[in-house]
């Protein structure tokens, strides 16, 4: 009973606490200074709630809740496995590092448009959509990402935002009714909507259209939300449009979340082996890698670079899902969490290039290297992890996911991958050719200095990303455990309906052997 | 009767679908809206349309008859309406602050956010003059 309750405090408060958070600043709307003040301490709390689940799931390897008690068919659920939770956790560190960055780049305008309510309600939107145990849950936490999104973006109410934010509400809006369609024909044809319940009645059912439909919904509906090759319109038409700390944690999240839950959906209730979703998904990472990295090339606007990239970078990750060995489903977790660190810290960085070079335009600025050294040493940690240098965490990533393509017989996927990994270098070298070495477009007197709020969590991220470089090791270990859960349905589904640390016991032994 | 609930749905998709590949930003939203609809009739019939009994457990039996309809898809119908509805609500207002900034609604001539930046100078050349 005990860890009951202890796991549901666990469990529920990397939502809880952002929810409250939301509602105390909402309450605080006239008093900005106050609202910051709470703000920089709820998102300490957030990250001290996800390092405490972090520990937990260490320690038990998977947690799961039933509220109010009812059995899982029942009732909702919450899970935390180690991908999750590791999940939650960089959510929590980067909540907190774009947090203290918007003390600085948020303006009046937009705080008095509630940009603190709507950022912690983001923020509990995707910790739920990746703790949630329910698929209909997860849907609501997609709607509930959506709508705070949307507002997030268009706070600043420009004609870019204004323009940005119709395409990105109307394609994603289309994501989730796909989304809605897939869950109805699911529970139509498996009568139960949790993920442990549908892991165990799924494999019995025999192939159905509504079963196959489903999962081709699926596959849509989060490759909407996570940009892939061809639904990816909506992000590089709004993402650049934001203001910088917005830009930045939709960058670093959201589209995650989509390829979070493409991977729970098609390792615990789909196989990729299935109705020929293994090559559909592989065609699609290819496209997206390639696509993505070509589109970024002709772009001169540093965010809609780096948006483009964002997408060549998810079809890495789909890589990892098309593959779906052990090996493979390991390198994407992996590459997951360097992505999130990496692609937030160089959004920000392009917002710290803007501070200090007056535009994130690439033709209109340059000189940063004389004036700014150390920007110029922060930008090249991330940027050099995204194009997979060694020895920075991106290397490791894509040796990974490039390791188990070879393994999986899929050499041309990992052909591509390198291909796409040289381009990346092209385009990071562009930023650094046009911002810091070309001499400036315009000359200035002074340099302008670029706020300390604004270059500690940059420092901190490109910290946290030579670290997961330098001492790669456990990273990897962690990554083959979560790994390990994903490719065998059953520890999850242990979780709600047998003793757990034994079939988890099991399941490694399983994959060393 | 499943077949021409079937076929009804359907009908209200594809003229969901068909909104949405117009270019007037309204009428898209009346489309996503549509097809809305069209996803929450879907998972009305994954609780069985015609049913002998309702979802009530008789006197002396422990669960539910097998003919008994099932609850639980108007209860996600319903949350469903109420999650439409706002992000319904929240485009059209989106809609009516584009046309007041941007002056348009048709989606072709909004191109804003893509000019930030835009490789092709000339686009915003032509714009600009």
């Amino acid at each position: 009973m005990q860890e009951t309750t202890y796991n549901l405090l666990v469990l529920v408060f990397p939502v809880l606490v952002p929810l409250a958070l939301a509602a105390l600043t909402a309450v605080l709307w006239r008093n900005h200074g106050l609202q910051r003040i709470v703000s920089v301490i709820g998102l300490g709390a957030i990250l001290g709630c996800s390092a405490l689940l972090m520990m937990a799931v260490l320690r038990y390897d998977i947690l799961a809740v039933e509220f109010g008690s009812w059995p899982v068919p029942f009732g909702i659920s919450f899970v935390a496995d180690r991908l999750a939770a590791a999940l939650v956790a960089i959510t929590g560190v980067l909540a907190l590092c774009v947090g203290i960055f918007s003390l600085r780049d948020m303006r009046q305008l937009h705080i008095r448009g509630g940009f603190y309510p709507l950022f912690f309600g983001m923020i509990a939107g995707v910790n739920g959509a990746f703790l949630t145990g329910d698929v209909f849950n997860l849907y609501v936490w997609f709607e509930v990402m959506l709508i705070t999104s949307i507002g997030l973006l268009a706070l600043g109410r420009t004609r870019a935002q204004i323009d940005g934010a119709i395409k990105y509400l109307l394609l994603n809006l289309l994501g989730t009714v796909l989304f809605l369609m897939a869950v109805g024909l699911l529970y139509g044809a498996a009568g139960t909507l949790a993920f442990a319940d549908l892991a165990r009645v799924l494999p019995t059912l025999e192939a159905s259209p509504g079963l196959v439909g489903a999962a081709i919904l699926f596959l849509c509906a989060f490759g909407i939300k996570a940009g892939v090759f061809p639904l990816f319109f909506w992000l590089p038409a709004s993402y650049h449009t934001a203001p910088f700390t917005i830009s930045a944690i939709f960058a670093g999240l959201l589209t995650k979340v989509g390829v979070y839950a493409a991977f729970r959906v098609f390792t615990l209730l789909f196989t990729v082996e299935e109705a020929g979703i293994r090559e559909i998904v592989a065609v699609v990472a290819a496209c997206t890698m390639v696509t993505g990295v070509f589109g970024a090339a002709v772009q001169w606007n540093i965010r809609r670079i780096l948006s483009f990239h964002i997408i060549s970078q998810i079809g890495y990750m789909l890589m990892g899902l098309a593959i779906a060995t052990p090996l493979a489903l390991a390198g994407a977790v992996f590459y997951i969490v360097h992505h999130i660190i990496v692609k937030a810290n160089l959004f920000l960085l392009a917002g710290a290039i803007r501070q200090a070079s007056g535009s994130d335009d690439l033709k209109k600025s340059g000189g940063l290297l004389k004036s700014h050294p150390w920007l110029a040493v922060l930008f090249l940690i991330p940027a050099l992890s995204l194009a997979g240098l060694p020895p920075l965490s991106g290397f490791w990533a894509k040796f990974l996911v490039v390791d188990a393509s070879f393994k999986g017989d899929m050499a041309w996927l990992a052909a591509v991958a390198l291909f796409t990994g040289i381009l990346t270098l092209y385009s990071m070298t562009k930023i650094w050719m046009e911002a810091f070495w070309k001499a400036p477009a315009q000359e200035r007197v002074r340099a302008r200095r670029v706020p300390l709020a604004m270059t500690a969590p940059i420092a901190v991220l490109c910290a946290i990303t030579l670290f997961i470089g330098l001492s790669a090791e456990p990273f990897v270990q962690f990554a083959e455990k979560a790994s390990v859960t994903l490719a065998d349905p059953d520890v999850y589904v242990a979780a709600f309906f047998g003793t757990e640390t034994e079939v988890v016991d099991l399941a490694i032994e399983r994959s060393e052997q | 009767m499943t077949f021409l609930y079937a076929a009804t749905v359907a009908i209200v998709a594809g003229a969901g679908i068909y909104m949405i590949l117009a270019r007037n930003v309204m009428r898209i939203v009346m489309g996503v809206a549509l097809l809305a609809a069209a996803a929450n009739l879907l998972i009305f019939l994954s609780g069985r349309l015609v049913s002998v009994s309702p979802p009530i457990i008789p006197d002396g039996a422990e669960t539910l008859a097998e003919t008994a309809a099932n609850p639980l898809p108007q209860a996600l119908v319903l949350t469903a309406i109420v999650i439409g509805f706002a992000l319904t609500a929240f485009a059209v207002a989106l809609a009516v602050k584009a046309y007041r900034s941007l002056g348009t609604l048709d989606a072709g001539a909004m191109h804003d956010a893509e000019d930030l930046g835009s490789p092709f100078a000339a686009a915003i050349d032509t714009k600009q003059g």
